[in-house]
C-alpha cells in the first residue's frame, strides 16, 4: 500500500516505488470553488522541487499547481483536462494531476502527515 | 476608509456567504452552493442578489434638472416618460465613461443608479451642473435587491400585486407591509426580473418570503458570469475612462436625438466617431477549447500582430464554454474573425463572436 503525503500549498502525493502520483487536496478544491479548466504537463519534463507543474483555474481565478518533489513528469491526467469538473467530484482519488519519477525520496518524507496537513489547514484557514 | 456592510450583512453571514472586499463593501463573492449551480439557478429559476452597495441617488427639481443631466448624460431625458428607465453614462469632456447607469423618470426628478465604487465621484460630477433649486440625495436608508430568473415575476406578484404588469425597463411605487418599495423591471443578468428598492428595515423580510419560494442566494462570483454572458459591460473592466460609447460597441444607449444635436460632454469627440468610425472597438472573444482568456490577455491576429486584450473573461457556465469581452483593431472587430489569445505565455486560438453569448428573455 502507498503513502500519502501532503505540501503546505495543498498537494498530495502517493509514492509507489520511484514513481510519485500528485494532485490537489479536497480543501484546496473546496477554496477554489468550481473548477473549469486544468493543464497538466507533458511526459518527459522535469520538474524542480516546489517548481510549476500544472494549472487550475476555478470561475473565479487561475492557480498554478506545484510539484512538491524534484523529477521527471511520466505521465499528465488526460482525462481531468477534458472534464475539469472532476476535480470537484474526486480530488484524492482518480482526479490526480500527474505522475513523476522522483530523485530523492527524502524530498517525499519531508512533507506533512494527513494528521499534520488537517492540523495545516486549521491554522492556516485560507 | 472603514469597510462598509449592507444591510444584510449579518443575514447573508448566516447563509453561508464567503465575503470579499469590493468597492470599500464587504460582499458575499459565494454562498454554500458555489458560484456554478447559483448561476444556474438564476437561469433556470430565480436568484436574489444584494446590490444595496450600488448608489441609489436621487434628484429633485424643474425642468432645469433635466437641462442640466443632460450635460453629462447622452440620454434623451427630456422625452423620458415618468417610470421609465434608460441604461447610460456619464459622460466626461473627451465622451469618456465616468459611470455607467439605469436612470429612471420619477414624479419630482430622476432616480439614478450608480455603481458601488464610482459613487461618490459621480455625484461630485453631476453637482457641478446642478443649480441651487435642484435638490439630491443619496439614500442609504435604502436597500437594492435584484431579483432575476425565470420564475422571478410569478414568485414577486404573490407578494406585491401588480409587478407583473410592469414592461422591461419601467417602474412603480408598490406598497408592501406599510412601506413604499420602487420596483423597476430590470437587472444586469440577461434574464427577466425586477430590482426592488426598499427601506433597509424591511429587507429581511423580504428576503425570508424569497428564500421561503427557493429563490437561492446570488453573490458577486455568479453575478459576473451571468453578466458577461449576457454581453453587458462591468465598469472598471469593460469601461473607463479612457473608453467613451463608440469604442465601446454601446452607441445604441445614446438617444438618436441626442447624437444629432448633441450639447453634452464630448459630444464633438462622439460626433466624429459617429462619422469615421474608432480605432478600436468592443468585441466578444470565444476562446477554442477550454482555455480561459482573462482580463489583461493579449490578444493577436492571425498572423501574430498584437490587436488588442481582454477586458473580462470567465467560464460561461450556461454556454458551457470560456467566454470573454474585450478591445481590439476595429478591422478585426468582424464576428467570425479568427484571433490568437497569450494565456499563461502560449498562444491559443480564438473567434470574434456575436454578443449576447447567451440568449436574453425580457419581457417587452
Amino acid at each position: 500500500m502507498s503513502e500519502k503525503k501532503f505540501s503546505k500549498k495543498h498537494e498530495w502525493v502517493s509514492l509507489e516505488g520511484d514513481v510519485a502520483t500528485v494532485g490537489i487536496t479536497k480543501h484546496a478544491t473546496e477554496m477554489l470553488g468550481d473548477i473549469v479548466f486544468v493543464e497538466v504537463p507533458d511526459a518527459g519534463k522535469s520538474v524542480e522541487k516546489e517548481g510549476q507543474a500544472a494549472v487550475v483555474e476555478s470561475t473565479k481565478a487561475a492557480s498554478d499547481v506545484y510539484s512538491p518533489i524534484a523529477g521527471e513528469i511520466t505521465e499528465g491526467n488526460k482525462s481531468i483536462a477534458d472534464d475539469p469538473g472532476s476535480v470537484n467530484s474526486d480530488p484524492e482519488g482518480a482526479s490526480w494531476f500527474f505522475k513523476l519519477k522522483i530523485k530523492d525520496k527524502g524530498e517525499f518524507d519531508s512533507l506533512m502527515s494527513k494528521d499534520e496537513y488537517d492540523k495545516f489547514c486549521k491554522e492556516n484557514p485560507n | 476608509m472603514e469597510t462598509q456592510k449592507t444591510a444584510l450583512y449579518n443575514y447573508h453571514k448566516n447563509l453561508g456567504a464567503k465575503f470579499v472586499p469590493f468597492a470599500g463593501y464587504e460582499m458575499p463573492i459565494q454562498y454554500k452552493d458555489g458560484i456554478v449551480k447559483e448561476h444556474i439557478s438564476t437561469r433556470t429559476h430565480a436568484g436574489f442578489f444584494d446590490v444595496s452597495h450600488m448608489g441609489q441617488f436621487f434628484l429633485e427639481g424643474d425642468e432645469t434638472l433635466t437641462e442640466a443631466l443632460e450635460k453629462i448624460i447622452p440620454a434623451d431625458l427630456k422625452s423620458l416618460k415618468i417610470n421609465h428607465s434608460k441604461y447610460s453614462f456619464l459622460l466626461n469632456n473627451d465622451g469618456g465613461i465616468i459611470d455607467d447607469l439605469i436612470v429612471t423618470k420619477t414624479e419630482k426628478g430622476f432616480c439614478i443608479i450608480l455603481n458601488a465604487a464610482c459613487k461618490e465621484n459621480d455625484i461630485k460630477q453631476i453637482s457641478q451642473f446642478l443649480k441651487k433649486n435642484h435638490k439630491y440625495l443619496l439614500n442609504n436608508d435604502l436597500s437594492l435587491i435584484a431579483l432575476q430568473g425565470p420564475k422571478s415575476v410569478e414568485i414577486l406578484e404573490k407578494l406585491v400585486q401588480g409587478v407583473s404588469k410592469l414592461k422591461f425597463m419601467t417602474g412603480n411605487n408598490f406598497n408592501y407591509d406599510g412601506e413604499n418599495l420602487y420596483i423597476t423591471r430590470s437587472g444586469y443578468t440577461g434574464e427577466d426580473g425586477f430590482e426592488i428598492s426598499i427601506p433597509n428595515k424591511k429587507v429581511e423580510k423580504l428576503i425570508d418570503f424569497l428564500i421561503s419560494n427557493k429563490v437561492k442566494p446570488i453573490g458577486l462570483g455568479a453575478r459576473d458570469t451571468l453578466r458577461l454572458e449576457a454581453g453587458l459591460c462591468l465598469y472598471g473592466h469593460d469601461l473607463n475612462e479612457q473608453i467613451n460609447p463608440i469604442e465601446a460597441n454601446l452607441k445604441w444607449a445614446i438617444a438618436k436625438k441626442r447624437k444629432e444635436v448633441g450639447g453634452f460632454n464630448g459630444w464633438e469627440k462622439i460626433k466624429n466617431l459617429l462619422i469615421n468610425g474608432s480605432d478600436k472597438i468592443r468585441v466578444g472573444i470565444k476562446p477554442d477549447g477550454k482555455i480561459i482568456a482573462r482580463e489583461s490577455t493579449k490578444i493577436y491576429s492571425s498572423d501574430d500582430n498584437e490587436i488588442g486584450f481582454v477586458t473580462s473573461g470567465t467560464f460561461g457556465p450556461s454556454v458551457n464554454a470560456p467566454v470573454a469581452m474585450g478591445y481590439v483593431k476595429s478591422k478585426f472587430a468582424e464576428v467570425g474573425t479568427t484571433i490568437k489569445l497569450e494565456v499563461r505565455g502560449k498562444k491559443y486560438g480564438g473567434k470574434i463572436s456575436q454578443l449576447p453569448f447567451y440568449k436574453k428573455s425580457y419581457v417587452k
